[in-house]
C-alpha cells in the first residue's frame, strides 16, 4: 500500500481537472503527480533519509508528501513556529534530510548534518523540470509515509510514525473516490505540520475536491478566499472559527453562499461557539471531528444530522450531544477503560482506547499499542448510552485531590455558565493538605465585573461535589493557547507555582 | 493474495487492490488476474465484458473478498465464473 495511490487514481480518472489552487496558480492532478515524480528523482539521487518541509502551506506540501512516498522515505513536516533550539534538535534527528522551505534557517541551525536544503521556489522548479509522466514503481522503504513530531510538553518531542497502510486505510475507509463534483472546493488553512494538514490533502485528492490553500490562517484572508474561490467545504480549529465569527459579528462582509460544510476539531469547542456558528450559517452542514496524530486523523465524528437533532431536541441528553465528538467511525473500535485497563460501561469516565487499521500508535522510539492492538490515547472521556463520545481532557490533566480524580472539564463547564466568565481553565495546584488541589484561571467578559472568590466557590459547590471547589483563583486577560487552539495547561499550572 | 496487494487484468487495463483477502482466484474479463501485466493481452470473454470502474468496490457473495478498482477497464470481475457485486458506498461527512 502507498498513499500515492490517491493521486494516481485522481490523475488517471481526470488528469486535467484542477486539484489545487495556491497563490493564484492552479495545479491539475496530472501536473501534481508529474511534479511529485520529478521531485522523487532528486530525493532518490540525494540519498536523503527524510523529506522535511519547513514552510507554510503551498503546492510544495503535496509535491513533497507524494515525492517522499515514491522515494520510499518518510515525509516530515516541521513546525516553523518552534524556537531555534527546539527546531535544531529536530533537524539533527532527521539527518540527512532533504529540507524544503526556510533554507537560510536550516543552514544556520544545522549546518554540518548533510542536509540537502532547497527553498520552496527552487524545490518546485526542480520538480517541474524533472517532471516525468513515465510511471516508475514506487520504493517501499520502511513503509512509513509521514513522521510527525508531537508537541512534547514535558519531554523531547516524540516522532509519531504513520505508515502508508495507516493513512491509506483512513482515506479508503472514510472517503468515496471522486465523490466531489467539479464545483466543490475545500478551503485548507491548517498548518502543514499538523495531521489535519496531511489528512486534508489526501481526503480532498481522493474525493477529487479542489484544494484551495490558504498559506497561513488569518480571518479576513479566510473570508476573502472562501468567497473568491466559492469554497464548499472548510476545516477549522475552534479558535479559527471563533476569530472568523468575531470578524463577521464586527461587520466583515463575504459571500459564503457556496459553503455547504464546515468541519471543526483539534481542540475543545465551546458550546456557545457551536450554537453561534449554527445560527450564523443556517444552511451549512457542521461536522465535529475527533482524532489524534497517532490515529491518522479522525476516529469519531458528530455529523450534520447529529448537530441538527441536538440543536432541535428538548431532551437534555440529546441536546448535550452538541458538546460531544459524536460516534466512532465504522472502521474503528473504541472503548473507555479504567486505570487497570478494564472496559467501563456507558456513562463512566476513563481513558479512551482505540483500535483499527488507521491507528498507528507507533513512535520512532517505541510502539504504544498493547498486545491486542489497542492504542491508549491518554485522552479521557465517556460514552453516553447511544455511543456518543464526550471528551474530558487529557488523562494527564486529571486533578488528583486526596486520592479523588477530578476532571478539569466538569469545573470549567460550571464556571462558563457564569454570565461574566468568557473562558476558564481548571488545573491541579500543589497542596500541602491534599497533595493536589483545584486552581482555576478565568477570563472576564468585556464590560463585566469579575465575580468574587466566594461567589465562584458557591457556584461550583452548588453544582458539583465540594472537593471541586477551587483553592486558588486567578483572573487573567486571556488563557494561553497554541496556534491549533489547544489550551496550554502547563502554562496555567505554572501561574500557581 | 494479501490485503494491499494489486492484481492486474490480462485482458484489459483493469487493476484492483485487495482490501479484504480471501483464498480465491480473481478473474477479470474471463481470465485469472495476475500480479504482473503480461507482455501481450489475451482476448476478453464477451460474457465478462461489463467493465470495472475506478474507485468502486467489489465483493463476492460471501463478503469475504473485497477489492477496490484502482484502474478502470473493460473486463468484469468474477471468482470461479461468478460476477462480483458492486458494494454500496456508505458516505461519511467530510471531516478534513
Amino acid at each position: 500500500m502507498n498513499i500515492l495511490l490517491t493521486l494516481q487514481m485522481a490523475a488517471d480518472a481526470e488528469p486535467d481537472r484542477v486539484a489545487l489552487v495556491c497563490d493564484g496558480r492552479c495545479w491539475s492532478y496530472g501536473a501534481l503527480l508529474n511534479a511529485a515524480r520529478g521531485a522523487a528523482l532528486h530525493i532518490m539521487e540525494s540519498g536523503c533519509a527524510h523529506v522535511a518541509l519547513l514552510d507554510e502551506s503551498s503546492e510544495a506540501a503535496p509535491i513533497a508528501l507524494f515525492a517522499a512516498a515514491i522515494a520510499g522515505v518518510p515525509y516530515v513536516p516541521l513546525n516553523y513556529r518552534l524556537a531555534d533550539a527546539d527546531l535544531s534538535a529536530l533537524l539533527a534527528r532527521i539527518a540527512p534530510a532533504c529540507v524544503i522551505g526556510d533554507a537560510a534557517r536550516v543552514s544556520r541551525l544545522n549546518p554540518d548534518r548533510g542536509h540537502a536544503v532547497l527553498s520552496r521556489a527552487d524545490f518546485v522548479a526542480a520538480a517541474e523540470r524533472s517532471a516525468n509522466p513515465a510511471s516508475g514503481e514506487e520504493r517501499e522503504g520502511e513503509g512509513i509515509a509521514a513522521q510527525i513530531f508531537t508537541s512534547g510538553t514535558t519531554a523531547a518531542p516524540k516522532a509519531a510514525l504513520l505508515r502508508h497502510a495507516n493513512l491509506l486505510s483512513y482515506i479508503l475507509g472514510t472517503v468515496e473516490f471522486a465523490s466531489a463534483s467539479e464545483d466543490e472546493a475545500a478551503l485548507v488553512c491548517v498548518p502543514p505540520y499538523h495531521i489535519a494538514g496531511i489528512a486534508a490533502l489526501l481526503s480532498s485528492i481522493y474525493a477529487m475536491r479542489r484544494i484551495v490553500m490558504l498559506p497561513a490562517f488569518e480571518p479576513d484572508a479566510w473570508l476573502k478566499l472562501a468567497a473568491k474561490e466559492r469554497a464548499s467545504n472548510a476545516f477549522v480549529v475552534p479558535t479559527m472559527l471563533s476569530r472568523i465569527i468575531a470578524r463577521m459579528d464586527a461587520g466583515a462582509q463575504a459571500d459564503l453562499s457556496a459553503l455547504k460544510a464546515i468541519a471543526y476539531g483539534g481542540g475543545r469547542m465551546p458550546l456557545e461557539l457551536v450554537e453561534r456558528a449554527l445560527q450564523l450559517f443556517p444552511g451549512t452542514d457542521f461536522t465535529n471531528a475527533y482524532g489524534l496524530t497517532e490515529t491518522s486523523s479522525t476516529i469519531a465524528l458528530l455529523g450534520p444530522e447529529d448537530h441538527r437533532a441536538a440543536q432541535q431536541s428538548a431532551e437534555p441528553e440529546i441536546r448535550a450531544r452538541l458538546g460531544s465528538v459524536g460516534r466512532p467511525l465504522p472502521t474503528v473500535e473504541l472503548e473507555i477503560r479504567d486505570d487497570e485497563g478494564r472496559p467501563l460501561p456507558a456513562g463512566e469516565r476513563g481513558e479512551i482506547y482505540v483500535r483499527g487499521e488507521q491507528v498507528s500508535g507507533e513512535y520512532r522510539e517505541r510502539k504504544a499499542l498493547d498486545a491486542d492492538g489497542w492504542f491508549p490515547t491518554r485522552d479521557a472521556g465517556w460514552l453516553d448510552r447511544d455511543g456518543y463520545l464526550f471528551l474530558a481532557g487529557r488523562a494527564d490533566d486529571v486533578i488528583v485531590r486526596g486520592g479523588e480524580n477530578i476532571s478539569p472539564g466538569e469545573i470549567e463547564d460550571v464556571l462558563l455558565s457564569h454570565p461574566a466568565i468568557a473562558d476558564a481553565a481548571a488545573v491541579g495546584v500543589p497542596s500541602v493538605e491534599w497533595g493536589e488541589a483545584v486552581g482555576v484561571a478565568i477570563v472576564i467578559r468585556p464590560d463585566h465585573v469579575a465575580p468574587n472568590d466566594e461567589e465562584l466557590r458557591t457556584l461550583i459547590r452548588g453544582r458539583l461535589r465540594s472537593s471541586r471547589s477551587p483553592e486558588r483563583i486567578a483572573v487573567l486577560a486571556s488563557l494561553p493557547y497554541n496556534e491549533m487552539g489547544k489550551l496550554l495547561r502547563r502554562e496555567v499550572r505554572a501561574l500557581f507555582g | 493474495m494479501k490485503a494491499g496487494s494489486k492484481l492486474k487484468s490480462v485482458v484489459c487495463d483493469t487493476e484492483v487492490m485487495v482490501i479484504r483477502a480471501s483464498d480465491v482466484v480473481v478473474e477479470c474479463g474471463g481470465l485469472p488476474m495476475s500480479e504482473e501485466r503480461p507482455a501481450e493481452r489475451a482476448a476478453i470473454d464477451p460474457a465478462f465484458a461489463g467493465g470495472a470502474k475506478i474507485g468502486k468496490r467489489y465483493v463476492d457473495a460471501s463478503d469475504a473478498l473485497e477489492l477496490l478498482c484502482v484502474k478502470s477497464g473493460q473486463g468484469a470481475l468474477a471468482v470461479a465464473g461468478v460476477a462480483l457485486q458492486l458494494k454500496d458506498a456508505k458516505p461519511l461527512p467530510s471531516s478534513d
